[in-house]
């Protein structure tokens, strides 16, 4: 399915071997083997504690890393938890197709929900702005579906280095029975020790890859040779610049305003959503190791093609004290 | 879209890459580093944090964008960029600008990746420090140049000590304003090494530096030819962190059995500390029982050897009895196995910690509930003296003795920060209420198994023809609960039964003599009673207990004492004017004048009960008629079982 390993760079093989395992009694781990490890221990945690939880998967990059180090965590046995997208049926297509392929090929219980309501409705990100459209099939929809199911605890990629509040979140992230996060009354997290009591109706999301940063996501990627969506990847895609961003017309529901034109550019995504609500970047990065490169020289962050961050400082965190993930 | 489009990129040949190649051989040596930053509130913990990932080049050109529109609004410096803003995350800490909750940072450097938790300075925000340096390897104590060493610098000290961080920065910030002193820096210096002889650390590097321009924080110092000590991240690129780990005794927690089949039976944890090899002999710490390693499991193949912070799943030679909680150990090594021990304890909730109430204890993997069985003393953090105390408020610090209803396995916290640490958690909230290390086992488990009596509490129930019952009577004072409780009982008599009535005032002039009234004496009121009450039902004896009893947490206590269905809660529920108006004694006159304080339902709290299995609702109704209801209850407890009249 992936490279053949004995194709590799010799360099490459050397730090595959590294990182995979030992060789001497004496050894210190890097930091990455650090974080894969802190990773693991939490997704075990969650198994043994909680009756129905759910990963969250949203088919990026660190989703990616999330489900593959689920399956490390549990290996040989496959995770023991279903994994569910919530799809606000504005993803890029491509998305669609790598999800439905990876959830074949590992094998995994993947539930797709979708926000009727705001299907009947005809919510979307053009006529409804981005707040209203990710209020309702994003954060309303994934209320739904976790009321519906009755997850107790929800796994999800956020990262602690994306943005402010982030920053200050938990790992395990308590919410009340309205998934509401109360910021100013966080449980402590000590040690390694994670306080897993909930009381009926309320919910954790748990954050395995807190610590984690963009760099040590691709690394990683790189490392462990981890499939991902060609978005990602440089290409010469149809886009139109709509308020200082590169916005992909992915399909025929994008109208084009007045002086618009489409133009074939070089560009990739170094985040992915809803596809009229991520901005490309022009790239000429095609694989991996360009990606890297590429990031060891960047100026900007990669929510800066997020268009629902831009409102103002605060903006992720009022999202989040309203449930969105 | 084609198929062939899904298939992950090939890699290039790096070696044609210098950049790339040159990135990844850095990789392959990078450790982690995690430490906190801390002190008194405006001495510029976020201002440094911001400077470092600013010269670290961790901040982006949007969020820089950002950060100078966010200065002009709410920034304190003028018109200049103020790096606070870059890390203090909420909106309220915005507003205020101060940190309220700790904040991870990132940042790397080519030798190391570095995990920074930005912690509050102000007092109310204790908890959050402690928070941050549970997890840390080193920290950051800033001092403000102009002040000199403060409370909070020396609290702060204390708990990076009690959490038994080893390795001290003192970083003496603001040194630009007075004027790149050396005598200011000395003096500093000086008074802290004073402060922290008390204290475990192994090393103490002082520094000065200013956050705010940048001084000695990521580069030399033209302002301070003096200073020839480290610059500050040259010593957090190159200070020895935790050594030792790989070299204490083998410790793993079990997290999780893996079992996906018949023939794989897999303990799956996270190296707590030391190595294991396969084929090591290994034991079950709280069996003691011992077993060799066959296998190391990974999803990348078997390992031969594992070591200290590692994810693996261990495979054993035999079928020993291993669940979550317990603990796989060198066999040559062991940690202690006890259900009472001595340890420290940083009380973080609302709600005081009051000896003799029950909360879960949780160490990483283990859950049992626990009792502070006493408070030894509170510890001064600014003097570090030890005071008696009767409880710890929140942020407070104090030596307790604590006993497990099971025993637990661990190390002392000196010994083994990952097997010597637990949280207590209340239990009717499920709040974190506060974090312990342990010191020593007070006496070894094996001794305290109960002797097994052949004359036990079956044989002295059937003797009586009754089944064993506290019937547990809660109001407010003249709500009735005696003049109920009294009727029962001769009823009950007059049936053949045999009772017991414990009441309040009665047990206040022996038992609990020594008692008052402030919510600690209450705590333990409740819980003697309860603790004669159960030898009584262990007697065989219908116990009726007649006791205000306020807290729902020492009502639970009780209840948890018992088998289930032998705790009866009889809440006797009358409206506060009624039982004012009816006084018996005459108290409530007495509170209402301010004659006695902390007087049940007037100036401290009754927390009714929320599902009692017998509720009064005495208005409008005869004491008589109210007996006869728990009287009914009582034979119908009797007549589902053996014990028929």
């Amino acid at each position: 399915m992936l490279n053949d390993p004995s194709q590799l760079p010799a360099r490459v093989k050397a730090f595959s071997r590294q990182h995979a395992g030992p060789t001497m009694s004496e050894r210190n781990l890097t930091h990455l083997k650090r974080l894969e490890a802190e990773a693991i221990h939490i997704f075990r945690e969650v198994a043994a504690n909680f009756d129905k939880p759910v990963m969250l998967y949203s088919i990026g990059k660190d989703s990616s890393v999330l489900l593959h180090l689920a399956i490390k965590a549990f290996y040989p046995a496959k995770p023991p938890f279903a994994f569910l997208h919530v799809d606000t049926t504005w993803k890029f297509r491509e998305m669609i197709e790598f999800r439905d392929e990876t959830a074949m090929r590992l094998g995994i219980d993947l539930i797709v929900h979708i926000n009727q309501d705001g299907v009947r409705d005809g919510i979307n990100p053009f006529d409804h702005g981005s707040s209203v459209h990710t209020n309702i099939m994003k954060t309303v929809s994934l209320r739904q579906a976790l009321d519906l199911h009755g997850f107790d605890a929800a796994f999800g990629g956020a990262r602690r280095d994306e943005e402010k509040s982030r920053a200050k979140e938990r790992i395990f992230s308590f919410r009340n029975a309205a998934h509401g996060w109360d910021p100013k009354n966080q449980r402590p997290e000590m040690w390694k020790i994670y306080n897993t009591r909930v009381a009926k109706g309320e919910s954790i999301r748990v954050f395995p890859i807190s610590n984690w940063t963009e760099l040590d996501i691709w690394q990683y990627i790189l490392l462990e040779k981890i499939p991902n969506v060609p978005l990602y990847f440089a290409a010469h895609r149809p886009v139109v610049e709509r308020d200082d961003t590169l916005i992909m017309v992915d399909d025929d529901r994008m109208k084009l305003r007045d002086g618009e034109v489409i133009e074939n550019r070089l560009v990739r995504f170094r985040t992915l959503g809803c596809y009229p609500l991520t901005g490309a970047i022009d790239s000429d990065a095609t694989d991996l190791g360009a990606i890297v490169q590429e990031m060891l020289v960047a100026r900007t962050s990669e929510r800066q093609g997020r268009m629902i961050d831009k409102d103002e400082a605060g903006s992720m965190e009022k999202k989040k004290r309203e449930g969105y993930f | 879209m084609s198929a062939s489009a899904l298939k992950v990129q090939p890699l290039t040949e790096y070696d044609d890459n210098p950049e790339i190649a040159a990135f990844l051989a850095e990789q392959e040596n990078k450790t982690l580093l995690r430490f906190l930053t801390c002190g008194s509130v405006d001495d510029g913990k976020s201002t440094l944090i911001g400077r470092l990932l600013y010269d670290t080049k961790l901040i982006f050109e949007d969020q820089l964008a950002t950060l100078e529109r966010d200065s002009k609004k709410h920034g304190t410096d003028g018109d200049n960029i103020d790096f606070a803003l870059l890390v203090d995350g909420l909106e309220a800490e915005r507003e205020q600008g101060i940190t309220i909750d700790v904040a991870y940072r990132f940042f790397a450097t080519p030798k190391r990746k570095f995990i920074v938790a930005d912690t509050p300075g102000h007092i109310q925000y204790t908890r959050n420090m402690a928070t941050g340096a549970s997890t840390a390897d080193l920290a950051i104590v800033l001092i403000d140049a102009r002040q000199g060493v403060l409370q909070q610098t020396r609290r702060h000290s204390f708990i990076a000590s009690l959490l038994g961080i080893k390795n001290i920065i003192v970083a003496v910030n603001k040194i630009d304003l007075v004027d790149f002193s050396q005598d200011v820096f000395d003096r500093i210096v000086a008074e802290y090494q004073v402060l922290a002889k008390g204290l475990s650390f192994q090393s103490i590097v002082p520094i000065p530096i200013s956050a705010r321009f940048g001084d000695n924080v990521t580069s030399r110092s033209k302002n301070m030819p003096w200073y020839d000590g480290p610059v500050l991240l040259d010593h957090l690129e190159t200070v020895k962190i935790e050594q030792g780990l790989q070299d204490l005794p083998f410790r793993f927690p079990v997290q999780y059995v893996n079992r996906p089949n018949l023939d794989f039976r897999g303990f799956a944890g996270q190296v707590a500390s030391g190595k294991v090899t396969v084929g090591d002999t290994i034991a079950v710490a709280k069996s003691g029982q011992s077993s060799k390693v066959k296998r190391i499991v990974t999803f990348d193949g078997d390992q031969p050897n594992a070591v200290e912070g590692e994810a693996v799943t261990l495979v054993l030679e035999d079928e020993v009895e291993v669940s979550r909680g317990n603990i796989l150990v060198a066999s040559d090594a062991r940690p202690h196995v006890a259900d009472q021990f001595s340890a420290h304890i940083v009380w973080f909730d609302e709600t005081a910690l009051m000896p003799g109430r029950t909360y879960y204890l949780r160490t990483e993997t283990d859950q049992v509930t626990a009792t502070v069985s006493s408070l030894r003393h509170r510890i001064n953090v600014n003097s570090f003296a030890h005071e008696a105390a009767k409880s710890l408020d929140m942020n407070e610090v104090g030596a307790v003795n604590i006993s497990t209803q099971a025993p637990i396995a661990f190390d002392s916290y000196n010994d083994n920060r990952a097997t010597g640490a637990f949280i207590l958690i209340d239990r009717l909230t499920n709040a974190t209420a506060g974090a312990g290390m342990i010191e020593a086992p007070l006496r070894r488990a094996s001794n305290v198994h109960w002797q097994a009596l052949d004359v036990n509490k079956d044989a002295r129930a059937m003797q009586k023809h009754q089944k064993p019952a506290v019937l547990w009577f809660t109001g407010l004072s003249g709500s009735g609960k005696s003049t109920i409780a009294n009727i029962v009982e001769k009823r009950l008599h007059a049936l053949g039964m045999h009772t017991y009535i414990l009441d309040g005032d009665n047990v206040r002039h022996g038992l609990n003599r020594d008692l008052g009234f402030t919510d600690e004496d209450r705590v333990e009121n409740i819980r003697r009673v309860a603790e004669v009450a159960r030898l009584m039902a262990d007697a065989g004896l219908i116990v009726l207990v007649s006791f205000i009893s306020p807290f729902k947490s020492e009502r639970r206590t009780a209840r948890e004492l018992l088998p289930a269905g032998e705790f009866i809660e009889v809440f006797v529920d009358t409206p506060i004017e009624d039982c004012a108006a009816r006084d018996p004694k005459g108290l409530y006159a007495k509170a209402y004048r301010g004659e006695i304080k902390n007087f049940t339902g007037i100036d401290s709290p009754y927390e009714a009960p929320d599902a009692p299995e017998i509720h009064l609702k005495t208005s409008g109704r005869e004491s008589a008629d109210l007996a006869k209801e728990v009287e009914d209850y009582i034979l119908r407890l009797n007549a589902y079982d053996d014990f028929t009249i």
